[in-house]
């Protein structure tokens, strides 16, 4: 009597509110994707089928900037975060467990727990300090906060990865001759690809689209992708936006894509 | 009464010599896997560690590859102290109970990976690999990923990785317990013919006795962190020192009694005839079902007793009797081609014991 086990999708009602959920996700994103294809000026009245507003937008130094911008930051701290992460995830597995553990994945992951607001905050005032101290005005303090809140991202896959790893692999990689350096060179470090990479990815699509922070911590004149987008809209909402969003979407898609292929040739 | 000092062992080349090695896993409590072990294995011959689960076989295999260190005491292998040599740096291979081949080589990158590390010239690895292929009979499958083979196939890549960089000992941690009896069977001969093709020291842990049995040149039997008995799969069977030893390997009957001059006293009243090496007071005496002999009763120095059941296992049939006092004893006879064994349960029989079989284990 199997089949009198408790089934949600057996419930009343479950196909409607599930339809209606999936309506509420994709419908506001399928409009913006529409809209970035309007021949006209508007994002609510169609009025035919065009591509203009995408060389439109990449026609436009400001947008062709901040995307650059963002590629930079993105890219960066994706790199810096993914590599503390791993670190921190194979410090963090590779012991015996202790009664600290639970305060240091408190700790690892505080940008999951602290509102952002607070983050960012915190930052401009530590980083105004600084700035005043060095006179450096760069982007290392976009890319040193980006890093920092991407970590969790970065380290939360990868630890999933290592935690499922069996620790024998290791131990026959010594047994056959392998130094600690070679055995996480040709055993770990590989087993371990697929974590880095989606650990990677996520790192790099938090930080390309990050807002509250990246408004604090910006120097005058660093418009990322977001920001330069959210002054856009405050003056007037333009398809152009349209259009860099469903550029970024398309982005995000083709990663994920990408890490899904990778990850099912590697098991 | 110890086997462990035969003068012979001292004669033949030593390979692995442990000696007084303790092993004590910190925690609450602690816990002590090895207590003063001292045991000489021989270069080029299948040992096995035998033992239930939880004795310190796995803990002294893990020791001798150098997965732990011993908390006391020293290992030698060919004479050279290797107790604080990390495992990278022994010249010993390890086949693990879940074989551990790395999932993201090849069959070939797998049997590679001992020789690559070792630094060996590309065309020597091919070779080696090649020709480890050959002895496990794995040639077609060499490019598959370990994922993709069987169970039996995967015991043959991780037997050939760790035989491929030529070890002075080969460790196996109980690598047939994941197979099926057929294969089980299969592995067993083939194991015994790897060890005597390449020439290496088998080190072998199970807790089957009769896999013990059957590919051991010598049996170490292990319980609670020590080693009771070591010597050839016969010696151990016929001649268990203890009442542990004799009761885990194998299956036996168990007679207690008083020692009077040259023969023992057992429950029931009988005497019974064993060299009791100056033992006086209680003794236990062990002795086989299959030593055991029915005859009529009225034979000239048989036990009475009446059978209480019979057991048909097939190719012998196991008697279970009691003897006047209650005591339990199990004959195991040989079915005759009927099924039958010609006896009847409840049926008053004789027994006796082959001479010679019956043995005092102690107390």
């Amino acid at each position: 009597m199997a089949d009198r086990a408790f089934q949600v999708a057996r419930l009343p009602g479950f196909n409607t509110i599930a339809i209606m959920v999936f309506v509420m996700l994709y419908l506001p994103i399928g409009l913006l994707v529409l809209f970035s294809f309007n021949a006209g000026p508007s994002v609510a009245i169609w009025e035919g089928f065009s591509l203009q507003w995408y060389p439109k937008a990449w026609g436009n130094e400001q947008v062709r900037d901040a995307t650059i911008r963002s590629l930079i930051i993105a890219s960066s701290a994706a790199l810096i975060s993914t590599t503390l992460a791993t670190m921190a995830a194979l410090g963090t597995t590779r012991r015996k467990r202790s009664p600290g553990q639970t305060m240091i994945y408190v700790m690892i992951n505080q940008p999951l727990m602290v509102p952002e607001i607070v983050t960012a905050v915190a930052l401009l005032i530590f980083f105004a300090s600084i700035k005043v101290a060095t006179g450096y005005q760069g982007l290392g303090y976009l890319i040193a906060a980006h890093s920092a809140f991407c970590i969790p991202f970065a380290y939360l896959p990868i630890r999933a990865r290592l935690e499922g790893m069996d620790l024998t692999l290791e131990t026959a990689a010594a047994d056959l001759y392998a130094t600690p350096w070679q055995t996480f060179r040709h055993v770990t470090l590989p087993l371990l690809m697929p974590g880095i990479i989606a650990g990677m990815m996520l790192a790099f699509i938090t930080s390309l689209d990050d807002v509250v922070i990246s408004l604090f911590v910006k120097s005058a004149g660093q418009e990322t992708l977001p920001t330069y987008m959210l002054g856009q809209i405050r003056r007037n909402i333009t398809v152009e936006v349209n259009a860099i969003s469903t550029l970024l979407l398309g982005l995000t898609v083709i990663m994920l894509t990408v890490f899904f292929l990778l990850t099912r040739k590697q098991d | 009464m110890n086997v462990n000092s035969q003068p012979d062992i001292r004669s033949e080349a030593i390979a692995v010599d442990v000696d007084r090695v303790s092993k004590i896993f910190g925690g609450e409590p602690p816990v002590t896997a090895l207590d003063d072990v001292s045991v000489a294995i021989r270069q080029n011959e299948f040992f096995t560690l035998l033992g239930p689960s939880g004795c310190g076989k796995t803990t002294l295999l893990r020791l001798i590859a150098g997965f732990e260190p011993p908390t006391s005491g020293s290992l030698r292998l060919g004479g050279r102290d290797i107790s604080r040599l990390p495992p990278n740096k022994r010249p010993i291979n390890t086949v693990f109970q879940n074989y551990a081949l790395f999932p993201h080589m090849s069959v070939a990158a797998n049997i590679a990976f001992g020789l690559q590390m070792l630094g060996k010239p590309k065309a020597e690895v091919r070779d080696t690999v090649d020709e480890m292929l050959k002895l496990v009979q794995m040639e077609a499958l060499k490019n598959r990923r370990t994922s993709e083979i069987s169970g039996g196939q995967q015991q043959r890549v991780a037997l050939a990785r760790a035989l491929a960089p030529h070890p002075e000992v080969l460790l196996l941690d109980e690598p047939l317990s994941a197979l099926d009896y057929k294969l089980r069977k299969e592995m067993q001969i083939e194991l015994k013919r790897l060890q005597g093709e390449t020439g290496i020291t088998f080190i072998f842990v199970t807790h089957d006795q009769e896999e013990a049995l059957t590919m051991s040149d010598r049996i170490a039997v292990m319980n609670a962190g020590k080693i009771l008995q070591v010597g050839p799969p016969r010696e151990i069977y016929n001649r268990p020192v203890n009442r542990f030893v004799a009761d885990f390997i194998g299956e036996t009957n168990f007679l207690t009694g008083t020692a009077q001059g040259d023969a023992v006293r057992i429950s029931s009243g009988h005497m019974i005839a064993v060299p009791l090496d100056g033992r006086t007071g209680d003794v236990t005496l062990t002795v086989r079902p299959e030593q055991v002999r029915l005859c009529p009763v009225d034979q000239d120095g048989a036990l009475h007793a009446e059978i209480s059941d019979l057991v048909y296992f097939g190719t012998d049939t196991h008697c279970h009797l009691a003897l006047k006092d209650g005591t339990q004893i199990v004959a195991r006879l040989q079915s005759l081609p009927t099924g039958e064994v010609g006896y009847m349960r409840g049926q008053a029989v004789g027994l006796r014991f082959e001479p010679g079989a019956v043995q005092v284990v102690g107390a």
